[in-house]
C-alpha cells in the first residue's frame, strides 16, 4: 500500500485564479489534483445555458485548465483529475475534454464522468411518490414552487468516484457532488477503505473541507493578512493523506502564503454549522477531536480524524425563479456624504413611486458610514462614500424603471455626487435556493467509462 | 468600541475569527488564542450576547458550539444574511464581514489579559 498519497485542489470556485491549478499541479508533486467549481447556485445558472444550449451547461473555464494542464500531463502520467465541472451536463464536458486530450496526444487518459445527481427530469415523479422536498429550514413542501424550479441537485458521495478510480479514470468529470468527496474517494481508493470507516472517513472529509475552498487555507482570510509573504503568489493547498487517516495540509515550496494552526483553524470552521457533525453523503464527520500541531514549515499536521455513520439521506440543492433585482450606485464626497447619499438614494424612491413603483423588497446603503454590516457604527463622519440602492420585485418592467433613476441626480441631486460612469444597472432575474434533503435509495449514482 | 479601555478589551485582543454563509444564515468562528482566553470567551462571549451585538442582523436565533481542540466557537447566526446570496439585497450577502466585525466586540477586561494574546509560537493539544 503507498505510504501517503497527495490531493491538491487548484480551483475553489468558479471564477477562481485560473493559474493555480497549472502552478499548484507543476510544483505540488501531487498524485491527484481537484478543481472544485460548483457554488450553491451555480447549477441553476448552469441549467439555464442547458436550456439554450444542449452542449452547454459545464464549467467551461475547466476546459481552458485542461488545456493548459496537457503538457503537466505528459511529465506527470500518474497524475490524476477530479472534478465537478461537469456541472449539469457532464457528458457534453467530457466531450470537450476528450477533444483537448487527443489533440495534445493524450488519445489513452480515460475520462469518466458521474451523473444521476440531477433530479429535474424525475422531480414530478420523485414529488407524487411521497418525496416532498420540503424546506430544510422552513419546512414548506416544494410543490409551493414547483413551477419556479429551474435546476435540483442531489449531492452525491464518493462511491461513485471511487468507481470511476477503479475502472482507471485519470480524468473524473462530476455534476453535483459533495466537496469533501473529491478529496475522500482518492484515498478510499488508494488505501481500500471500507464505506464504513467512519473514522477515517471522518478524518478524510476533514481534509477535503480544508482544501476545497482553495487558498483560504493558504494564507486567504487569514486574520494575521499582514504577516503573509506573496499572497501574490499564493500556494494552493495538498492534503497529504496516510492509510491511517492522518493528513498533512501543506502548499507547494517557494509558493506565497502560509499555512499555520491560525490559517487552518479558522478554515476547518469555515461554513460550518456543529463541528462535531458535519454532515456528508459519505459520513457524520466530527471536527472536535482533530489534534492540530504544525509540524513543519508551512505543514499542519492533523490526527485524530473521528465519525459517525452517514445519514440515510442526499442533500438537495433547488434553484427556483424569484422575480428581478438591480442595484445602482453612486458616489457622494464631500462635507456630510453619508447624509447626502441616503437624501439621493431617498430621492430615487420616491420619484419611483410617483411613477407608480412601490417594489417588493428595497434597500439603500451606504457604504463607507456603517452599513456594510447593518447596527454597527462606523468611526467618525465619513468624507466620501458610496451609495448603494437595490430592489427586488416580481416585476421586471418595474426593476428596468429602477435602473434609469440614478443618472439623472448627476444633475439633479446633492452636491459631490459623481461616479456614474459604468452606466446604467442591469437587470438580474433572481434564482433563489431551496434546501432540501432525499432518501438514498432514490438516487441512482451512474458512473461511466467515456469511450 | 474596539478601544481598550481598564474595564474592557476587543475581542481581537484574544482571537481571530472567520465567517461564511449556509443559505440565509451565516456562520462566524472565534479562534482564541490560548486556552485561558477561550476560557474566557466560554464565560462571557455567550450567543445572548452575540446576537445583541449583531441586533441589526435580525437573526432569528444565534447558537454557539465548542470546538474544544481549537480553542474556539462557532456561532450560528440564523436567517442573518437578508435572504442569503441571491436573494439578499444588502452588499455582503454572505456574511464574509461578520468575523471582521465582531473582533470589535468589548469583553470584560480579564485579570490574566497577557496569558490570552497571541503568542510567539503556538501549539494545540
Amino acid at each position: 500500500m503507498r505510504a501517503s498519497i497527495r490531493v491538491g485542489n487548484g480551483c475553489g470556485f468558479w471564477g477562481d485564479n485560473l493559474d493555480a491549478p497549472i502552478a499548484l499541479a507543476k510544483h505540488g508533486r501531487l498524485d491527484y489534483l481537484t478543481l472544485e467549481y460548483l457554488a450553491e447556485l451555480t447549477m441553476s445558472i448552469l441549467a439555464l445555458q442547458k436550456q439554450k444550449n444542449p452542449e452547454a451547461g459545464f464549467a467551461a473555464d475547466f476546459i481552458d485548465v485542461l488545456t493548459r494542464l496537457t503538457p503537466v500531463m505528459k511529465e506527470q502520467p500518474l497524475l490524476k483529475i477530479i472534478t465537478n465541472a461537469g456541472g449539469m451536463n457532464p457528458s457534453a464536458c467530457a466531450r470537450k475534454a476528450r477533444e483537448v486530450l487527443d489533440a495534445a496526444g493524450l488519445n489513452q487518459k480515460k475520462i469518466a464522468t458521474v451523473a444521476g445527481d440531477d433530479l429535474m427530469p424525475r422531480l414530478d415523479e420523485l414529488l407524487a411518490s411521497g418525496h416532498d422536498l420540503q424546506h430544510l429550514d422552513e419546512g414548506t413542501p416544494l410543490a409551493a414552487i414547483r413551477k419556479q424550479v429551474v435546476s435540483a441537485n442531489a449531492y452525491l458521495g464518493s462511491q461513485p468516484i471511487v468507481e470511476a478510480l477503479r475502472l482507471g479514470a485519470d480524468v473524473v468529470i462530476t455534476g453535483r457532488i459533495a466537496d469533501a468527496a473529491l478529496t475522500v474517494a482518492p484515498a478510499m481508493h488508494a488505501f481500500g477503505w471500507p464505506s464504513e470507516d467512519w473514522a477515517r472517513l471522518g478524518a478524510a472529509t476533514a481534509a477535503g473541507h480544508l482544501i476545497e475552498c482553495g487558498a483560504q487555507v493558504t494564507g486567504g482570510l487569514w486574520c494575521h493578512w499582514e504577516e503573509i509573504p506573496n499572497l501574490a503568489e499564493v500556494g494552493y493547498p495538498i492534503a497529504e493523506i496516510e492509510p491511517s487517516g492522518l493528513f498533512r495540509i501543506t502548499k507547494p515550496p517557494g509558493s506565497g502564503g502560509v499555512v499555520n494552526l491560525e490559517s487552518v483553524g479558522e478554515q476547518l470552521l469555515y461554513e460550518v454549522g456543529d463541528p462535531a457533525r458535519y454532515l456528508t453523503p459519505d459520513v457524520t464527520a466530527d471536527f472536535t477531536t482533530l489534534q492540530l500541531e504544525e509540524t513543519a514549515p508551512d505543514t499542519v499536521t492533523v490526527r485524530g480524524g473521528s465519525g459517525k455513520p452517514a445519514t440515510p439521506t442526499y442533500k438537495v440543492s433547488i434553484a427556483y425563479r424569484d422575480g428581478f433585482t438591480a442595484t445602482g450606485t453612486l458616489a457622494l464626497y464631500g462635507q456630510d456624504a453619508a447624509a447626502k447619499a441616503r437624501l439621493a438614494g431617498q430621492i430615487i424612491l420616491d420619484r419611483l413611486r410617483r411613477a407608480g413603483h412601490e417594489y417588493a423588497r428595497h434597500l439603500i446603503e451606504v457604504i463607507g458610514a456603517g452599513d456594510m454590516v447593518p447596527g454597527l457604527a462606523s468611526d467618525g463622519s465619513p468624507r466620501e462614500v458610496m451609495l448603494r440602492v437595490s430592489v427586488h420585485d416580481p416585476h421586471q418592467a418595474a426593476v428596468e424603471r429602477f435602473t434609469k433613476e440614478f443618472a439623472p441626480l448627476v444633475t439633479a441631486g446633492p452636491p459631490g455626487v459623481t461616479g456614474y460612469t459604468t452606466g446604467r444597472a442591469s437587470v438580474r432575474p433572481v434564482l433563489a435556493y431551496w434546501p432540501a434533503l432525499i432518501a438514498k435509495s432514490a438516487v441512482q449514482p451512474q458512473v461511466r467509462l467515456e469511450s | 468600541m474596539s478601544m481598550t479601555t481598564t474595564t474592557h478589551i476587543a475581542l481581537r485582543a484574544i482571537a481571530h475569527t472567520r465567517s461564511g454563509d449556509k443559505g440565509n444564515h451565516a456562520n462566524v468562528a472565534v479562534l482564541a488564542y490560548t486556552e485561558s482566553g477561550y476560557r474566557w470567551l466560554e464565560r462571557h462571549l455567550t450567543p445572548d450576547v452575540v446576537q445583541q451585538y449583531f441586533a441589526g442582523l435580525g437573526c432569528s436565533k444565534v447558537e454557539r458550539f465548542a470546538a474544544a481542540n481549537l480553542h474556539a466557537f462557532n456561532f450560528m447566526l440564523y436567517n442573518a444574511l437578508g435572504g442569503g446570496a441571491s436573494r439578499s439585497l444588502r452588499i455582503d450577502t454572505q456574511g464574509k464581514t461578520l468575523g471582521q466585525a465582531i473582533l470589535d466586540l468589548p469583553l470584560p477586561m480579564p485579570p490574566d489579559l497577557d496569558q490570552m494574546r497571541r503568542q510567539a509560537k503556538r501549539t494545540l493539544p
